[in-house]
């Protein structure tokens, strides 16, 4: 047995052993799905609550993480296969979110000691909820058209402006921010710097926006006259684009993954419902026209896991492929698809708000068929993936403007 | 599956190495045009044999056939990734016929004396052999063939009429599907040289070669069923599925090939001052093959590797192999038209045999509707 081997059946033990009953067959297991802990966190149910605590314990909140941030130690081979043993039995990792996911590796990468000493050990331990301060009213998917004011004044930066999209700004207690601190600068890419920021400083407004669905995680951040230490800014000052690049380039294969759920459920999701909404219990649906399109859809979702399977193989054979490029494409995509055909088999059941003649899960699934509409645009639109794609994998010349 | 749980879905080294071989020497021994000069020259055989043969040597047919039988003993996934070159190049030698229709009915059916005469020859290259189940009228598939085998002094009695038999202009074996009861039929395995068999060439759009067989009361003694009586329908069954994936490589190949031919032309041919490739139009819809393309060689390499590994998963991966690879080649092929413009739609441009290779694959094993049909079947809905 090789020592990856050996360490895998090592994680499977434990993961088996202590993850909680009650979370089993809960999760998809992604990097954003699970317990986000923070200060505001009113989690309650004590199966969540243990599990992070034993998660904490064990030092696998981050298992990849150097030790002196509360991290495992432990090789990126090492993380992969904890994470699959908590996959396989559809359980959430212990602490997800943000932090863990996006911010914790870039302030590994480009902060400086005294920035990873303060933030980090809170992250893998579920302590302090970061969110993610990047689009403007302004700034969409032309992200580097962002405007956020950033202004030395002795130690301290001032920050005036705003953000949208901040998801769970309601709920966290830091944000990065990509701000403006050139406004001079020759090239909109050059100029910014990433800015940390305590969402409790004086001068912040936070603000919910409701989806079309009815609720959503989204926010409005605004910035009057905020004053953060100097020591707040991320890597070199006016070139932080670098940083949200690698940022982005993390987020839109992390969102692929985490909208793969487990594999087949999607497929089964739609199934059900149809047997439930055509009432036809089990044996074959009988309009072949409609099993056509599920199974189309149990297609797509196939070759989606089995190519997350195959990036996943060759990133850990050391010479990954330019396939995680379409992760998010293909993942956003077949949500919605999976959503669509899910409300279709529902028929006119579907179409309830709240309120009598509709079950709870019915309305539910309304709520996140609207929710899915926001896939193939949060995180990078379809369009700016495709953009992606065509210049970097496919090598197709710029559009002339 | 979970993806931890997932088929190894990557190329060892030596695989890898095998792929770049099989690669450098198609483009170089048989690219697509030579479709052209087959047809323009009537050549006789529609193919080559000097090929055949140097790929025997080279070791390629017999890549899946067990050492006993003067084969490699390797696998099935070993032998894709071989049809994956050879579909690139939309190559017509016997493939499908040989490797895939008769020598896998030969591995699943075949009796021992069988694989002893057949499969050494098919490895060396001097053996083609192909099966026959498609009939006038659009009967084909798994249903159940008019081609009747009546039981006689020592054997059986088969009359009927098979069309476009790949290869089957120049096989020298062919297995053919016959009623041998009220609801079962059977595989029978014959010698076209035999009396009572009047082979016909036929010609198809995409290159392949292809006859019709008509068998006039052909005597064949019971040594020339090919696995059980009256269970031809399981084992064509089998054999098909194999043969689906083997076809979906080569699919997958082609798929690849006029994408990079696509994505060369729009990064060269200038209009507007500017090369058309810069077009954001163009760009997303090259994005989305390039993305079915990823998707399709995924369910490929599963699919191949279930044959060897997870023979459970078969039926199922088989039918998710051929569709895609099917909708894949057929969006490739489209959008390597359209994008081409003017020359794509020439007889003189490469691209429009890939465009007939397309169709022909699309249809050929089942459509991807049959397969979603099955695919639904298979989980239960």
């Amino acid at each position: 047995m090789t020592d990856l081997e050996a360490f895998r059946a090592e994680a499977r033990a434990w993961v088996r052993e202590n993850a909680p009953k009650s979370l089993w067959g809960t999760s998809g297991s992604g990097p954003f799905d699970g317990y986000w802990g923070g200060s505001k966190c009113e989690e309650s149910d004590p199966d969540v609550l243990r599990w992070r605590d034993l998660g904490i314990e064990k030092s696998w909140t981050a298992p990849a993480w150097p030790e002196e941030y509360a991290g495992g130690g432990l090789s990126r081979q090492q993380e992969n296969i904890i994470h699959a043993e908590m996959k396989a039995i559809g359980v959430p990792r212990p602490v997800a979110g943000q932090g863990l996911a996006m911010f914790g590796p870039v302030l590994l990468q480009y902060g400086n000691d005294a920035q990873r000493a303060q933030h980090l050990t809170g992250i893998a331990r579920g302590e302090v909820r970061w969110c993610q301060g990047y689009s403007e009213p302004n700034a969409g998917s032309d992200l580097a058209n962002l405007q956020l004011k950033a202004v030395r004044e002795g130690d301290e930066l001032v920050l005036n402006g705003q953000k949208i999209w901040t998801s769970h700004a309601d709920l966290s207690d830091w944000i990065y921010c990509l701000t403006r601190t050139d406004p001079n600068a020759p090239k909109k890419q050059m100029g910014i710097s990433v800015i940390l920021v305590d969402l409790d400083t004086p001068g912040i407004t936070v603000r919910r926006i409701d989806l079309i669905s009815g609720y959503s995680p989204f926010c409005e951040t605004f910035f009057d006259n905020v004053r953060v230490p100097a020591g707040n800014l991320v890597g070199t000052e006016n070139e932080g684009w670098t940083i949200a690049k690698a940022i982005l380039g993390h987020e839109r294969s992390s969102i692929g993954r985490s909208i793969a759920r487990q594999p087949g459920s999607a497929q089964r999701e739609v199934v059900a419902r149809a047997r439930k909404h055509l009432a036809v219990p089990k044996g074959a649906i009988p309009d072949p026209l409609l099993r056509d399109e599920i199974a189309a859809l149990g297609m797509l979702e196939e070759a989606f896991h089995l190519t997350l399977a195959r990036i996943q193989q060759s990133a850990e054979s050391g010479t990954p492929g330019p396939e995680g490029s379409i992760t998010k494409i293909v993942g956003s995509e077949l949500k919605q698809r999976r959503f669509e055909l899910g409300m279709q088999v529902a028929g006119t059941q579907g179409l309830g708000w709240e309120g009598p003649g509709f079950d709870e899960d019915d309305l539910q699934y309304t709520r996140d068929w609207l929710r899915s509409r926001a896939s193939t645009i949060e995180g990078g639109s379809s369009e700016i993936q495709k953009n992606i794609v065509s210049k970097r994998v496919l090598g197709l010349p710029e559009v002339k403007k | 599956m979970t993806e931890d749980r997932a088929p190894f879905l990557l190329l060892n080294e030596e695989q890898e190495m095998l792929s770049k071989t099989a690669q450098d020497f198609i483009r170089e021994r048989a690219p697509a045009a030579r479709i052209r000069s087959f047809r323009d020259s009537n050549d006789e055989v529609g193919f080559s044999r000097e090929l055949w043969n140097e790929m025997a040597e080279l070791g390629w047919l017999g890549l899946q056939i067990p050492e006993r039988y003067e084969g490699m003993g390797l696998g099935f996934f070993d032998l894709s990734v071989v049809l994956e070159q050879s579909g690139r190049e939309l190559m017509p030698e016997p493939f499908v016929s040989t490797l895939l229709l008769g020598t896998q009915a030969l591995l699943l059916g075949g009796n021992e004396e069988q694989k002893m005469a057949l499969l050494p020859g098919i490895a060396d290259g001097e053996t083609l052999i192909t099966i026959g189940y498609e009939e006038a009228g659009g009967r084909g598939g798994l249903s159940k063939p008019a081609t009747v085998a009546k039981k006689s002094r020592g054997g059986f009695e088969i009359s009927g009429e098979k069309r476009q038999i790949l290869d089957g202009h120049l096989a020298d074996r062919i297995i053919v599907s016959a009623a041998t009861s009220d609801t079962g039929y059977t595989l029978f395995l014959i010698d076209p040289a035999q009396s009572g068999v009047a082979v016909t060439r036929q010609f198809r759009m995409d290159g392949l070669n292809a006859a019709i067989v008509r068998l006039d009361c052909l005597p064949v003694t019971s040594d020339a069923v090919v696995g059980e009586l009256d269970m031809g329908a399981a084992l064509l069954e089998a054999v098909l599925d194999r043969a689906s994936v083997g076809l979906a490589a080569q699919m997958l190949g082609a798929s690849e090939q006029a994408f990079a031919d696509t994505i060369d032309y729009i990064k060269e041919r200038e209009q507007f001052g500017v090369p058309i490739g810069s077009f954001q139009a163009l760009q997303h819809r090259a994005v989305s093959v390039y993305t079915d393309i990823a998707l399709t060689r995924s369910v490929v390499l599963a699919a191949a590797r279930a044959i060897d590994e997870l023979p459970d998963e078969v039926p199922r991966l088989a039918s998710l192999a051929k569709a895609m690879a099917s909708e894949t080649f057929m969006h490739a092929a489209k959008e390597a038209i359209q994008m081409h413009g003017g020359i794509g739609v020439t007889d003189a441009h490469d691209i429009g045999f890939y465009m007939k290779r397309a169709q022909a694959t699309y249809m050929t094993f089942g459509m991807p509707s049959q397969h979603r049909q099955r695919w639904a079947g298979l989980h239960g809905y």
